[in-house]
C-alpha cells in the first residue's frame, strides 16, 4: 500500500527552481532516506509533502486520512515561552497523560514528563520531538536532518530508536540524512537528490552508483569505503539513473 | 451600578486587560512586540480620519489598524526587515495622522486623550464596545489555540498537522487590530504596547505551561487596571499611566523575586 505518491514534483521559489520532476513514493513499513548535498532540495520535498510549500508543477498525494508524524529539522523554543514536556506532547493531538508517558518510553526517555523544554539536552529534546510525532500512532514518520546538534553515538542511538519504532509500530519512515553512513545502512530504499532524483534503490546500490560519487566524492570516503566491504558482494538490478 | 465613572473605567480596564494577556502572550512569544507598536500609532491616522469623516472612534481605528497590521504582513519578507518595514510604517501613520488632525480645524480635539487614553470618560456605550471586542478577541484565540501555539512553535509541524501557519498569522493581525481600537480609549496610543507586553513578561517567570502564562498575564493585568485607577483617584494621576505603572511594578517585583529565589536555591 503506497502511502505517499508524488508525482513529477517540480518546487521553484520565485524564479529559482529548486526541485525538478521528482517522482517518489513510499510504501507502509518502509524505511526510505533521501540524501543529497546542501542546496539539493531535501527539505523542500519533504515541506511539499506535508504541504507547507505549493508545488510549481506536479502533484504530491497522501493516502486518504493518512497520519503524518513529523520531526522539524530544528525547533528553537523561545525562551519567554514556558512549557512542560507533557504539553509539548499534546501539542497537536490530544492525548492523556498515559500516552504521553507511553510515547516517551518507546523514545527510552521515561522520565521527562514535568520536565521544562527549555532544560533539556540536545539529544533528548530530539528524543522528545520524535516522541511527540509518535503519539497519536502515525502511518509514517517524517524526518528532517532530526539528528543535527548529535554527536555521533548520539545520532546513532538515534536511529537505532527509529528502527526500534519502525519494528514496534510498523510506521514508515521517510527522512533526510547528512549521516550517509548510519543512515544507509538503516534504509529500505535510498534516495539521492540533487534538484532532481540522481539515482535510487537499496543502499548498496546507491552507494556504488557513479551518479553517488560523484556528488559526494571521495569526502565520505571511509564511511562508504566500510560500508562497501560490507556489502559489495549484493548485486542488484534496481539501480536507475535518471538522468 | 454603571452609573458611576470609576465603576465604568474599573470594567472598562479589567476588560481590555482580559483581551490583551492572551494575545501579549503570543506577542511576546512570536517576538511582535514592535509590531503592536506600529498597529498603535497608526491608530492615530484612523483616529484623525474618523473625525474628519464624522464616523465614530472605533471602526476608524480598527479599519486603518487592520490595514496597517495586513501591509505589514504582506510587505515582510520581501527585501525589508521586520523591524526597519515596521518603523517605516509606525512613525509614517503617526506622523500622518497628527499632520491629518491639524487640518481638522473645525473640531475641537484633544488630542493628549487619544494619545494616553481618557478612561475616567468611558460610556456605557464604550464599555460594551470593549467587552465586545475584548470577547471577540478572547473568543477567537482560545478557539484556535492549539493551532496558533503549534504556528507560533513550529510553522512546518504545523503544516503537518494540518494548520495554516499564514491563516494563524491572520487572525493574531486581527486580533491585535481589534485590541488596538478598543484599548485606544483605556491607555491610548503610545501606552497600548505596554498592556500588550507588561503583563505577559511579567507572567512568564510563575507560569509553567503556554496556558497558565495567559491566565496569569489576564489576572496581572486586572490587577494593574484595579490599582491603577485607585491609585489614580487617590493621588489624581492620569489614569492610564498609572494602569501601565502598577504593571511594571508587579513586573519588577515578580523578576526581582525570582532572581531572588535562583540565587538562593
Amino acid at each position: 500500500m503506497t502511502l505517499v505518491t508524488v508525482t513529477k514534483l517540480s518546487v521553484a521559489y520565485g524564479a529559482n527552481t529548486v526541485l525538478r520532476d521528482v517522482e517518489l513514493a513510499v510504501s507502509a513499513g518502509e524505511i526510505v532516506t533521501i540524501v543529497g548535498p546542501n542546496g539539493s532540495g531535501k527539505t523542500s520535498l519533504l515541506r511539499a509533502i506535508i504541504g507547507a510549500t505549493p508545488p510549481a508543477k506536479g502533484t504530491v498525494q497522501l493516502k486518504p486520512g493518512l497520519k503524518v508524524g513529523y520531526v522539524p529539522q530544528r525547533l528553537h523554543i523561545d525562551p519567554t515561552l514556558p512549557i512542560t514536556v507533557e504539553r509539548f506532547m499534546r501539542l497537536t493531538a490530544p492525548a492523556d497523560r498515559r500516552a504521553c508517558t507511553e510515547a516517551l518510553q518507546a523514545v527510552g526517555m521515561p522520565d521527562l514528563l514535568t520536565r521544562q523544554m527549555s532544560q533539556l539536552s540536545g539529544g533528548q529534546f530530539q528524543r522528545v520531538l520524535l516522541a511527540r510525532a509518535l503519539i497519536n500512532e502515525p502511518d509514517i514518520l517524517l524526518l528532517d536532518e532530526a539528528t543535527q546538534g548529535l554527536d555521533q553515538p548520539g545520532s546513532a542511538a538515534f536511529y537505532r530508536q527509529i528502527e526500534a519504532v519502525r519494528e514496534q509500530t510498523g510506521c514508515a519512515v521517510l527522512m533526510i540524512s547528512h549521516d550517509l553512513h548510519v543512515v544507509m545502512s538503516a534504509s529500505d530504499r535510498v534516495v539521492c537528490l540533487n534538484g532532481h532524483v540522481c539515482c535510487q534503490g537499496t543502499p548498496a546500490v546507491v552507494a556504488s552508483a557513479p551518479e553517488y560519487r560523484a556528488l559526494f566524492g571521495a569526502g565520505t570516503g571511509g564511511a562508504l569505503a566500510l560500508y562497501r566491504h560490507d556489502h559489495d558482494h549484493h548485486h542488484h538490478s534496481s539501480s536507475k539513473a535518471a538522468e | 451600578m454603571l452609573d458611576d465613572f470609576m465603576t465604568r473605567a474599573t470594567l472598562a480596564g479589567i476588560g481590555v486587560a482580559f483581551a490583551a494577556a492572551p494575545l501579549g502572550c503570543f506577542v511576546v512569544w512570536r517576538r511582535m512586540a514592535y509590531f503592536g507598536d506600529a498597529t498603535a500609532h497608526a491608530a492615530i491616522l484612523g483616529v484623525a480620519l474618523s473625525l474628519a469623516f464624522e464616523v465614530s472612534i472605533f471602526p476608524g481605528t480598527l479599519a486603518v489598524a487592520l490595514i496597517m497590521a495586513m501591509t505589514v504582513t504582506q510587505l515582510a519578507g520581501r527585501g525589508y526587515a521586520m523591524d526597519t518595514l515596521l518603523g517605516v510604517m509606525a512613525h509614517s501613520a503617526l506622523a500622518f495622522g497628527l499632520v491629518a488632525v491639524s487640518f481638522l480645524s473645525g473640531i475641537r480635539l484633544d488630542l493628549m486623550s487619544y494619545l494616553f487614553g481618557d478612561i475616567l470618560a468611558v460610556s456605557r456605550t464604550d464599555l460594551l464596545v470593549i467587552w465586545g471586542g475584548a470577547a471577540i478577541v478572547v473568543a477567537l484565540i482560545t478557539s484556535r489555540w492549539a493551532a496558533l501555539l503549534a504556528s507560533t512553535l513550529n510553522e512546518d509541524l504545523a503544516y503537518a498537522s494540518g494548520f495554516n501557519p499564514k491563516r494563524e498569522q491572520l487572525i493574531l493581525t486581527m486580533c491585535l487590530a481589534i485590541t488596538v481600537a478598543v484599548a485606544i480609549k483605556v491607555v491610548g496610543v503610545l501606552l497600548i504596547a505596554a498592556l500588550l507586553i507588561i503583563p505577559a513578561a511579567a507572567a512568564r517567570g510563575t507560569a509553567r505551561t503556554p496556558e497558565a502564562m495567559a491566565v496569569i498575564a489576564a489576572a496581572i493585568g486586572a490587577v494593574s487596571a484595579v490599582a491603577g485607577l485607585r491609585g489614580a483617584y487617590l493621588f489624581d494621576t492620569p489614569a492610564g499611566p498609572s494602569i501601565v505603572c502598577v504593571a511594571a511594578i508587579i513586573f519588577a517585583v515578580l523578576s526581582l523575586a525570582r532572581l531572588g529565589i535562583e540565587r538562593s536555591g
